[in-house]
C-alpha cells in the first residue's frame, strides 16, 4: 500500500489524482480465521490493529453488519479526554488519549487530533467539590488536569456567560491536552492499517448466530455464510446484548439512545471543548465551523437510533443561558446513536462463559475517546486470553462481586 | 414522541409527563438468595430488540407506577396495564402475537 505524504500529493496532482488506491480491500470471507472481531467500529478495528501490531496476529477478520464506522463511531461528538475519577478509568482513558497524540503518524492517516483543551464547567457547589476531588485524583494518577476559576474560564471561552443566574460558572476542571479528533478518520485509518497487515474487513455481513462445541466457540453464522474462528471478540456497542444472546449469555447492559446535533457553520468563536454536566450539554466547534452539541440520553430501552425531541430542547434551553450567542443559531442536523449502558457507567472488557470468546462493550456515552486504549487493552485480552493491567478491573464479574468502577457518581451524567 | 395511556387515570400521556423505570416483572431476590440469583435480579437485563415489557411512572399525573408493552426497535406501543401483576395479561400477549407473528412470546 502506498504511503500518504506530501510527495504523494504532488505526484497525484501531476496526474489528475488517478493513482490513489482504495484505502482498504473488501475481500470475501475465508473458511476460518485465528480471530474474528464482530463490529467494524473504532473499537473493533483498533482491537484488530493492535492484535496485529502488538501480538503479530494478522489472520483476523473484522465483520460488520452495516458499513465501516457507521454506528456510534460516526455518531459521537468526537470529544477526547481522560479526566476520570477512578483509577482504572483514568488508566485506560489516559492510555487512549496518549495514543491519540501520535495516532496520525502511526497510522499514516490524518485523524486530525486536536488537543485544543477541554473544560468541564462547575455550575453548582456540589460540582466544584466534585471536580476539585477529580483534580487531586488525576494528579495521583499522572493525568494532567487543573482547576481554574471563573475569570480564567471567561478568558478561554469569551462567548461564555459566567454570571448565571440559574447556572453560574463557578470554575472548571481543565484538561489542556483534551480535545477532539475526526471520528470517521479514526475508523478509516485503523481499517487501512489493518487491511495493509492482511486482515479482512468484511462489511455488509451480519452475524446471525454463534456456533459452539463443548463451551468453545467454533465460528459465527453470518449473512455471508459460516465463518470459523479460534477466538471471537464481540465489540458491537449498542447491539452487544443481541450478540451475547446468540452466544448464550446475558449482559448487565441496557441499550438507550443518545443524541447530538450541529448548528449551521459560523466563524470561529470557541477553540476549546466545553462540557456542562449540570445541564447535560457539551459543545465544541468543528473545523467546518458548526457548533457540535451533545445532550443527555433517553431513559428507556431503544434501538431506533433517534432520541426524544424534548431532550434536545432541554439541552439547548440550558446551553443558551450559558452561551447567549447561540440562541439565534439554526440547527442543521440531529441524530441519535444506541449506547450500551452498564450499571456503574464503566465499560466491560471481559472474558465470557465461553472460553475463547471475549467481549468489549458498555462504553455507554463515552466510547470514542477510548478507542485506541480500548483496542490496545482488548487485543491483549484476546491474544493472551487473560486480562492485562488495563483490563483487570473491567471484567463483568465485578457486578457479582460488588467491585464497581463507579463513574456514574463521579461524572453525574452522560460522559 | 412516545405516548402511553395510563391504565389508572386513562390519560394519554406523552413521555415528558412520564418517568421510565426499565424492565418489568423482575423476580426479586433478597437475603438467603444465591449469588447468581441476586446478580440476575440486580444487573442482568433482557434488553431485547423488539417486544419489551417495562415499568413507567405517571409522574406528572396520578403518580402511580404502571407497566407497558413496547417495541424497542420501532417504538410501537402494544398496550399498558396496572402494575399489580407478576406477568403480562394474556389478552395483551395475544394482541402482540397477532402483530408480531415471529415473536417467541413472553419468557
Amino acid at each position: 500500500m502506498k504511503r500518504y505524504s506530501v510527495f504523494a500529493i504532488a505526484r497525484e496532482a501531476l496526474r489528475h489524482h488517478t493513482g490513489w488506491e482504495r484505502a482498504w480491500a473488501s475481500p470475501l470471507p475465508k473458511k476460518s480465521y485465528d480471530v474474528i472481531v464482530v463490529g467494524a467500529g473504532g473499537h473493533g478495528l483498533a482491537t484488530a490493529y493492535y492484535l496485529g501490531k502488538n501480538f503479530g496476529i494478522t489472520n483476523v477478520a473484522v465483520i460488520e453488519k452495516g458499513w465501516l464506522g457507521g454506528g456510534n463511531t460516526g455518531r459521537n461528538t468526537t470529544i477526547i479526554r481522560s479526566n476520570y475519577l477512578q483509577d482504572p478509568s483514568a488508566a485506560i482513558y489516559e492510555k487512549a488519549r496518549s495514543l491519540y497524540e501520535t495516532l496520525s503518524q502511526e497510522l499514516n492517516y490524518n485523524v486530525m487530533f486536536s488537543p485544543r483543551g477541554l473544560l468541564m464547567l462547575a455550575q453548582t457547589h456540589h460540582e466544584v467539590r466534585g471536580y476539585l476531588r477529580t483534580v487531586h485524583a488525576n494528579t495521583l494518577q499522572g493525568v494532567v488536569t487543573e482547576w481554574i476559576g471563573p475569570e480564567q474560564v471567561k478568558k478561554l471561552v469569551p462567548i461564555i456567560n459566567i454570571d448565571g443566574p440559574r447556572y453560574p460558572v463557578l470554575g472548571a476542571l481543565y484538561q489542556a491536552r483534551g480535545g477532539t479528533a475526526r471520528h470517521d478518520a479514526v475508523a478509516w485509518g485503523y481499517a487501512r492499517a489493518c487491511s495493509e497487515m492482511g486482515m479482512h474487513i468484511i462489511q455488509q455481513c451480519e452475524v446471525k448466530g454463534v456456533t459452539q462445541e463443548n463451551g468453545v466457540v467454533t465460528g459465527v453464522e453470518t449473512t455471508k455464510g459460516h465463518i470459523g474462528t479460534k477466538k471471537l471478540a464481540i465489540v458491537v456497542a449498542g447491539h452487544s446484548g443481541q450478540v451475547a444472546e446468540m452466544a448464550g449469555f446475558r449482559l448487565p447492559v441496557e441499550a438507550v439512545a443518545l443524541q447530538a446535533l450541529v448548528s449551521e457553520p459560523i466563524k470561529p468563536c470557541m477553540d476549546v471543548v466545553v462540557m456542562a454536566n449540570t445541564v447535560h450539554g457539551y459543545m465544541s466547534q468543528s473545523d467546518k465551523g458548526e457548533m457540535v452539541i451533545g445532550g443527555g440520553t433517553d431513559s428507556f430501552n431503544n434501538y431506533t437510533q433517534r432520541g426524544s425531541f424534548h431532550h434536545i430542547e432541554e439541552t439547548l434551553r440550558a446551553l443558551i443561558e450559558t452561551f447567549p450567542m447561540i440562541s439565534r443559531l439554526k440547527m442543521l442536523r440531529q441524530w441519535g446513536g444506541i449506547v450500551d449502558m452498564t450499571g456503574d457507567r464503566s465499560p466491560i472488557l471481559s472474558k465470557t462463559p465461553l472460553g475463547n470468546c471475549f467481549i468489549n462493550c458498555g462504553w455507554g456515552t463515552g466510547g470514542f475517546k477510548a478507542i485506541p486504549g480500548s483496542g490496545w487493552a482488548m487485543a491483549e485480552l484476546v491474544a493472551t486470553g487473560q486480562p492485562g493491567p488495563l483490563t483487570a478491573a473491567f471484567g463483568m464479574e465485578r457486578f457479582r462481586e460488588g467491585r464497581f468502577i463507579d463513574e456514574s457518581v463521579a461524572a453525574g451524567v452522560a460522559h | 414522541m412516545l405516548i402511553l395511556e395510563c391504565p389508572y387515570c386513562g390519560v394519554k400521556a406523552e413521555e415528558t409527563e412520564l418517568s421510565p423505570g426499565y424492565e418489568a416483572h423482575l423476580k426479586r431476590y433478597g437475603p438467603g438468595a444465591s449469588d447468581d440469583e441476586f446478580e440476575s435480579y440486580m444487573f442482568a437485563r433482557k434488553n431485547p430488540k423488539g417486544v419489551h415489557f417495562e415499568r413507567w411512572r405517571h409522574v406528572y399525573g396520578c403518580g402511580k407506577w404502571f407497566l407497558a408493552a413496547r417495541c424497542t426497535a420501532t417504538l410501537e406501543v402494544f398496550g399498558t396495564y396496572p402494575a399489580q401483576t407478576s406477568a403480562p395479561p394474556p389478552d395483551l400477549i395475544e394482541a402482540i402475537k397477532a402483530k408480531r407473528p415471529g415473536w417467541e412470546g413472553y419468557k
